[in-house]
């Protein structure tokens, strides 16, 4: 710890990062017999994109400040391998909240739930992916910060750290904005592949993480009442899936034409038919 | 007070974005249904000689918190100020911008109000006196009816470029009442705004999208579509293969880890079509692939395919866009 604290003259700085497993983005996504859920006997899991870089930011304010890296997630027992490969790639320690109460909650159930194991954790700095690839609910950081009375700042394309505040930079339409906020706080990860990088987890890293401490628990060793946060308390739920109209077969424009005869076709087909030209 | 259905405007840089407009159409449609007034809640710097505008497209009367310290979005500041005209007037509903600052103050929010929200919903129907929106999911490989809770507030945000706005009532004025509010001590501030002044197309916001993948081969090779974007008055975006190769802005990548679009035309350039591409443009009204391999998948989804070499093709489509534009108007 002192050895940390001397690091770089700075604070060290704990950072929990709430990850989410979500289905491989190769995923085709069908919609099982009950018409509200998907089917997922044959998907593959993987660490949500968007948590994996922050996982990855959380790995560099580590390294620049000291301190730890702790990896909080939900879910059933195949999340431990995500949680593992998080373990890999350098974080120090994971939770998982396992609780079959929280089937079936919505955003604000589980934001109860990292809230309380987040609390426990008493971590300065929050870092969660502003989006999971799957559902797309964009809700978690910034609800756990509202239950924690923490300042939040979201869709980071770059983040900093120096002990005492978190900056961002946060793309906005047309334009972007550079925010601060003091710590503790929570701050979610945009931007994509090109600008975290995140790393792989070594050989090394791999071996490692098989002996790093992962908890396994329950809503109520977090003092969290399950019938606050479970289908039964859940404000809005899905009641059926679609899935997106068939596109009418579109045609080749004739191979027969040459360039500019396939190009002035072009035109025309976006003009009268499609009218968008 | 009689319960209301409630929109949240979204207002920057001395203006509503238009967005909110969408949003004030959609609430509109909702109270209507629902046999409900439209509320409005208009909140920033200035914001008071604007907000009455809000009336042309719908809303009674809006609610308005006016001052300097909301100059910039900050969700610590607003949610507590939107919070407290929400228990003001006791929305039944909630709409608001599926803009970046929207889902965000939209998730704070409802954590705030326990209440239930719908992100980025794309369609809105009221059934017995209750409201149901559909949203998508896997980005946009499926989609979500999302249904609420007896007794449950439904917050909805709106995606942009979606839901139909009205042609503007130009003599309809909302009523105006200023709320004087307090806004908390925060710990979060914005400490730089840095807005494009070039005048280039926001892809989201974009009616046409002009996109290069892989097939590009190059950064300098950009020029071909940026010129034909400019002709389109179109954005150009770019598949995440061009954007790992340092070729264009990660804010330009299209696909389920990009930008989820839905252009009335998004013209492929040298895509293949992989799935997390097709994830985030699917939707698009028209389809136009260029790639010189048949085989390509982008072309299951393309409404015109054309099978060609896209440095000898997009000069000469550009050519026939410039004649057309010169016959037009
Ligand atoms: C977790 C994850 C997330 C991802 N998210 C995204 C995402 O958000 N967006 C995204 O786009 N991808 C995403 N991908 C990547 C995706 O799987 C593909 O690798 C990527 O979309 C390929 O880009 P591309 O089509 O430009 O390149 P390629 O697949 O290499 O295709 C290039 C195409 O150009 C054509 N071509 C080459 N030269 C010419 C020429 N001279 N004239 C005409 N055609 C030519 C070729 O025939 C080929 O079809 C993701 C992948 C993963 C694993």
């Amino acid at each position: 710890m002192l050895e940390d604290l001397l690091k770089k003259g700075g604070l060290a700085v704990n950072i929990a990062v709430l990850l989410k497993q979500t289905p491989d983005t190769e995923s085709v996504i069908r919609i099982a017999g009950d018409g509200k859920s998907i089917v997922t006997d044959d998907l593959k899991w993987i660490i949500n994109p968007y948590d994996e870089f922050a996982v990855e930011v959380a790995l560099r304010l580590k390294e620049k400040h000291g301190g730890s890296v702790v990896i909080v997630s939900w879910g059933p027992q195949r999340v431990v391998e995500s949680i593992r490969t998080a373990l890999a790639m350098g974080a120090d320690s994971g939770v998982l909240i396992d609780d079959e109460a929280l089937e079936g909650s919505d955003s604000l159930g589980v934001a109860k739930a990292l809230a309380a194991a987040v609390q426990e954790l008493n971590p300065d700095i929050v870092l969660c992916g502003s989006r999971a690839v799957d559902y797309d609910e964009g809700q978690r950081g910034a609800m756990v910060a509202e239950l924690l009375g923490w300042p939040h700042l979201a869709l980071g394309v770059a983040v900093d750290s120096d002990g005492s505040k978190v900056q961002i930079d946060r793309p906005i339409e047309g334009g972007k904005v550079a925010a601060e906020a003091d710590l503790p706080a929570v701050a979610t990860l945009g931007g994509s592949h090109a600008v975290w990088n995140p790393r792989y987890a070594s050989l090394p890293g791999i071996m490692k993480a098989k002996k790093k401490p992962l908890a396994n628990k329950k809503l109520a060793d977090l003092g969290v009442d399950p019938s606050e946060c479970g289908a039964g308390a859940a404000k809005i739920r899905v009641t059926a899936l679609e899935m997106p109209p068939e596109r009418a077969a579109g045609r080749i424009i004739n191979g027969d034409l040459d360039t500019a005869g396939k190009a002035r076709e072009l035109v025309r087909a976006l003009h009268e038919e499609a009218k968008v030209i | 007070m009689s319960k209301c259905v409630c929109m949240i405007a979204e207002f920057r840089g001395g203006n509503f974005r238009r967005v909110s407009f969408e949003v004030a159409s959609e609430g509109k449609r909702i109270a209507d249904s629902l046999g409900l007034s439209l509320c409005g809640i208009a909140v920033g710097s200035g914001v008071a000689d604007k907000a009455a505008d809000l009336g042309r497209y719908g809303v009674d009367k809006v609610f308005v918190a006016d001052d300097p310290a909301l100059e910039n979005y900050v969700a610590e500041a607003y949610v507590p100020v939107v919070a407290e005209i929400v228990a003001k007037c006791d929305p039944a509903v909630i709409v608001l911008p599926a803009s970046v600052d929207g889902k965000d103050l939209g998730a704070r929010l409802a954590g705030r109000l326990q209440a239930g929200l719908a992100q980025d919903c794309t369609e809105v129907v009221c059934e017995n006196g209750a409201v149901k929106a559909k949203r998508p999911i896997f980005a946009g490989k499926c989609f979500a009816w999302c249904e609420w809770a007896e007794g449950a507030l439904p917050v909805i945000s709106c995606r942009p470029n979606v839901m139909d706005c009205f042609a503007p009532m130009e003599d309809k004025r909302a009523e105006i009442e200023k709320v004087d509010v307090s806004i908390p001590a925060a710990r979060s501030r914005v400490t730089g705004v840095d807005l494009d002044t070039s005048g280039k197309v926001e892809l989201t916001e974009a009616e046409i999208i002009i996109s290069g993948g892989r097939g590009m081969k190059g950064p300098e090779n950009y020029a071909l579509i940026e010129e034909l974007a400019g002709l389109l008055g179109a954005a150009v975006g770019a598949s995440r293969a061009a954007v790992d190769s340092g070729w264009r802005p990660h804010s330009d990548q299209v696909g389920q880890t990009g930008k989820v679009v839905n252009p009335n035309l998004y013209i492929a350039v040298g895509i293949s079509g992989a799935i997390q591409h097709l994830a985030g443009m699917g939707s698009s009204k028209f389809i136009v692939a260029v790639n010189k391999d048949p085989e390509a998948p982008i072309f299951s989804k393309a409404d015109y395919g054309i099978v060609e070499d896209l440095f000898s093709f997009i000069p000469a489509f550009k050519e026939e866009v410039e004649k057309h534009k010169s016959t037009c108007s």
